[in-house]
């Protein structure tokens, strides 16, 4: 520091990474205590992983190894990884996600702060892609016991019909897809709980406890997760209203999937979003109509990755029209 | 009296630091051993020396003469001896030298001769030479010459007193509103009648409570229109363009004037300054100085232009081990100097004596993860991170178009970074380059039209030579027209007594006829310059007698064959 500012607020990378994962901790004690303890199994797993591929990594790029991994920003691509993929998927295909995520997605566009896409999306979508049976295979809230996820989580072999149910999305997409239903029967199943699927519900709440503690510290501005869900519970309200017996409420949209941690910890990865504040709100809201489409009308049951992803290829237009005024430029034309 | 503030975008709130140096009353520097007065002491203006060594000089007697429109007069600080008259080095982060005058005083503080000016009974463009002469430029620290910034005195609605004084750790201003708040009125009063300004607002950040209710009770003795008016604490509440902003709304365009706008600023250093040029006609020959930071007796004072910083520093107590440089200015745009043997300027306000502990290094620089916090707290309402890529990328294009230029390098960006980027030297960088380049063009520029103007010289000249000898042939020809005309327009067989005359004269008579008749088709429509090329080349055909074969080349059905 020769030049000024000789003064520096006491922040930095690693501090808004960790607030990122204290953040997530209210959404991983609910699946913990709805779904199973094997969570933290694979959140371990995937943090081995993402810290190993960094380190890695660096080394081949010959960047300083220590700086880059204490910044904990791998960390916080590996929960949200762990977070978004299957309880049950075998060991292997996490840390096939997770390196997708750190080697491709991440280090090969120029490693912290360049990367266009989304690492957590990406290698959702690569891998539900490469493993669509394995990636679809949810288990309900209360369904297994621990040591049955542990098994399946370390490559036990799969009765996967007899140990799982589908996602609250799965279930309703196939059943409305199946005909001679409507929404209101399906939402009788076991699969849902009161708002989406049950037990995931209380994790969407702790997603959302977690989200609105990013807000309160800063790490996040409101323009995502209002854009986000607003979008999301517009147009799922828009056709609910004209067909409830074939499209979902708004609150059930919101409450199941990954809608509550897209919202807070997806759509605002600041990397690979985008970064004015008109912009942040027609980034998120494309994102929330985009997973609204897919989850309807798509091949795949959750559309939050690949609408996320699809955004992400818009963020250079989106944020070069989306300029501010300057301070004193108010009434130049843009 | 209230006031709707507008406020602006941004800022940074870090720890003010003020009370170090707050509470203790402004004392005044003893006299040093040596004062080296630097002949440069207002923005981009080097006084002319009017001194030699070995001259007796008396305090307050003008030293250098102001040169240029910036320029303003510089004046010894006290009675002694010049000692010597050469370069020294400036405070300033490049430790570049300037012409100095070196005095050694002589003890007595004996004043020249002072005038007081009366304002009010004088016309207004001597009260300006007035300042001028009395060396008064703005104490904000940008040392812009006073008498410039007030102008033609026409236009002018608001005049603003800056004593926010935003940066951490400094408090002169404070301490000079607090014990001198009547002069300081006073001088704005003054200010006011120069530029013609309806109202007068002080803007004070209200963490200076004391200072505040100093200038209230100053300004209720005043007849109206003053308004004392605290402004959130906030850096950088006090930049210029941002006070103007919260006390009027009017926001200041980079590159422009406040004057353009209806509204003046001036500091509250600068008022006090002005009043006792007027009332006293007393020069600029000292300041209020801040000494603070990590020194035993923190505190303000009045200190000789001249003074060498460690003197200075030294009235603060002895150097401490762990203070590892000192600043000049506050921590966000100061600079550490380059050496303590430099001199109190009329910019001088504050010397922080810095130590790793006040002052901790900056971690190391981290990859940009866009998180944004640097547009937020951007008082000019830019994308830093935007300008950073760009600048990193050396796309100053680019940086240009994000309105790199409206950048004040607060350093509020660079505060807020969470991954340490010296994000203001990005922004240095990119501007230094882009300065070089326009240099570099417009080097390039002059050598173009030098070149041209050669180009178009010499085609003059060549034009010139070409009419000269198209002026030879027409006598020529009409001579030539006057012995054998007639034998071409009977379109007789040519003469026999000369045969090469007659010749010449028949083609130059095809020649002229076709001409009238049918211009060629690719010669239509031709710029002025290629049509007086083509005609010159003509003239020279026919001056040299090669018509003929032009014509023999010409289409079959030239109305001159049939002549």
């Amino acid at each position: 520091m020769i030049h000024s500012p000789y003064l520096r607020k006491p922040v930095s990378v690693r501090q808004v990474m960790f607030t990122v994962l204290v953040a997530l901790l209210p959404g991983i004690a609910a699946y913990v205590w709805q779904i199973g303890a094997g969570i933290l199994v694979n959140l371990a797993i995937a943090t081995v992983v993402a810290l190993a591929a960094e380190a890695f990594v660096l080394r081949l790029r010959r960047r300083p190894v220590g700086l880059a991994l204490g910044d904990l920003s791998a960390v916080v691509t590996a929960w949200l990884v762990a977070l978004c993929f299957p309880l049950i998927v075998p060991w292997w295909v996490t840390a096939l996600g997770v390196l997708t995520a750190i080697v491709a997605v991440k280090h090969l566009y120029g490693g912290l702060g360049q990367n266009p896409f989304n690492p957590a999306m990406a290698a959702y979508c690569a891998m539900i892609v490469a493993y669509p049976a394995l990636m679809s295979q949810w288990p309900s809230a209360g369904q297994l016991d621990f040591s049955t996820q542990l098994a399946l989580i370390l490559g036990g072999s799969r009765d996967v019909d007899a140990i799982t149910g589908a996602t609250a999305l799965d279930a309703l997409r196939t059943g409305l897809r199946g005909g001679g239903t409507d929404v209101a029967t399906l939402l009788g199943q076991e699969a849902f709980g009161a708002l989406g699927g049950r037990g995931f519900e209380w994790v969407a709440l702790g997603y959302l406890i977690g989200g609105l503690y990013l807000l309160a510290r800063g790490v996040i501005t409101w323009h995502m997760p209002v854009a986000f869900t607003a979008a999301l519970a517009g147009i799922a309200a828009l056709f609910w209203a004209v067909h409830p017996e074939q499209f979902a409420s708004p609150l059930f949209h919101l409450a199941s999937g990954g809608a509550m941690l897209a919202a807070f910890f997806i759509v605002t990865d600041p990397v690979s979003g985008a970064t004015t504040p008109r912009g942040k709100l027609i980034f998120a809201a494309g994102a929330g109509i985009l997973a609204w489409l897919i989850r309807n009308f798509g091949a795949y049951p959750e559309g939050v990755a690949f609408a996320v992803l699809l955004m992400n290829l818009c963020v250079p237009l989106i944020d070069m029209k989306t300029q501010p005024k300057v301070f004193g430029h108010r009434g130049d034309r843009s | 009296m209230t006031m709707r503030l507008s406020g602006f975008h941004g800022g940074i709130e870090p720890d003010a630091h003020k009370h170090e140096s707050s509470g203790a009353p402004i004392v005044p520097a003893p006299l040093p051993a040596r004062l080296v007065v630097p002949l440069r002491q207002s923005a981009r203006a080097v006084a002319e020396c009017l001194v030699a060594p070995g001259q007796q000089v008396l305090k307050g007697e003008r030293i250098g003469a102001p040169e240029g429109v910036l320029g303003t007069a510089v004046h010894a600080p006290t009675s002694g001896t010049v000692i010597e008259v050469a370069e020294y080095p400036m405070p300033h982060p490049s430790g570049l030298s300037t012409l100095s005058v070196v005095i050694e005083p002589d003890g007595e503080e004996r004043w020249t001769a002072l005038h007081p000016f009366d304002w009010r009974a004088r016309p207004r463009n001597e009260a300006l030479a007035h300042l001028r002469d009395c060396g008064i430029v703005g104490l904000g620290g940008a040392t812009f010459p006073s008498h410039v910034k007030l102008g033609t005195g026409t236009g002018i609605e608001v005049l603003i007193l800056n004593g926010a004084e935003c940066e951490p750790w400094i408090t002169c201003d404070d301490r000079l509103m607090r014990e001198r708040a009547a002069d300081i009125l006073a001088g704005a009063q003054i200010l006011r009648e120069l530029i013609g300004a309806g109202r007068l607002v002080v803007g004070i950040e209200d963490n200076k409570p004391e200072a505040i209710e100093a200038m209230h009770a100053a300004a209720a003795g005043l007849d109206g229109g003053v308004a004392v008016v605290p402004v959130p604490a906030r850096y950088p509440a006090g930049g210029e363009k941002q006070l103007i902003r919260t006390l009027t709304g009017i926001e200041i365009p980079y590159g422009r004037l406040g004057g353009e706008f209806g509204v003046q600023c001036f500091n509250v250093a600068t008022a006090h300054a002005v009043y006792r040029a007027m009332a006293f006609g007393e020069p600029m020959v000292s300041r209020v100085v801040t000494l603070t930071g990590n020194v035993d007796r923190p505190g303000n004072v009045e200190a000789l232009i001249g003074t060498p910083i460690e003197d200075l520093l030294a009235l603060a107590g002895p150097r401490r081990a762990d203070t590892d440089r000192v600043l000049m200015g506050g921590p966000m745009m100061g600079f550490a100097l380059p050496s303590l043997t430099v001199p109190v300027l009329k910019a001088t306000n504050c010397l922080i004596a810095a130590s790793p502990r006040l002052f901790p290094p900056a971690p190391p620089e981290q990859a940009c993860i866009r998180c944004g916090a640097c547009a937020r707290a951007c008082p000019a309402e830019l994308q830093p991170f935007e300008l950073y890529w760009f600048a990193r990328s050396k796309n100053f294009g680019k940086a240009q178009e994000y309105h790199l230029f409206d950048c004040i390098e607060c350093g509020c960006c660079a505060y807020v970074c969470p991954a340490h980027i010296p994000l203001v030297d990005y922004y240095r960088f990119a501007k230094s380059e882009i300065w070089a380049r326009e240099r570099d063009k417009s080097a390039a520029d002059q050598a173009r039209e030098r070149f041209e103007f050669r180009n178009w010289r010499q085609e003059r000249e060549k034009e010139e030579k070409a009419a000269k000898l198209a002026a030879k042939a027409a006598e020529t020809r009409a001579r030539l027209a006057a012995e054998g005309g007639e034998a071409v327009a009977a379109d007789a067989p040519p003469a026999a007594e000369d045969p090469k005359k007659a010749l010449i004269a028949a083609a130059l008579a095809r020649a002229k006829a076709q001409q009238a008749a049918a211009a060629p088709k690719n010669t239509e429509g031709l710029s002025a310059g290629t049509q007086a090329e083509i005609d010159e080349i003509e003239r020279r055909r026919r001056a040299l007698g090669l018509a003929e074969t032009a014509d023999g080349t010409a289409a079959p059905d030239t109305p001159a064959r049939d002549a």
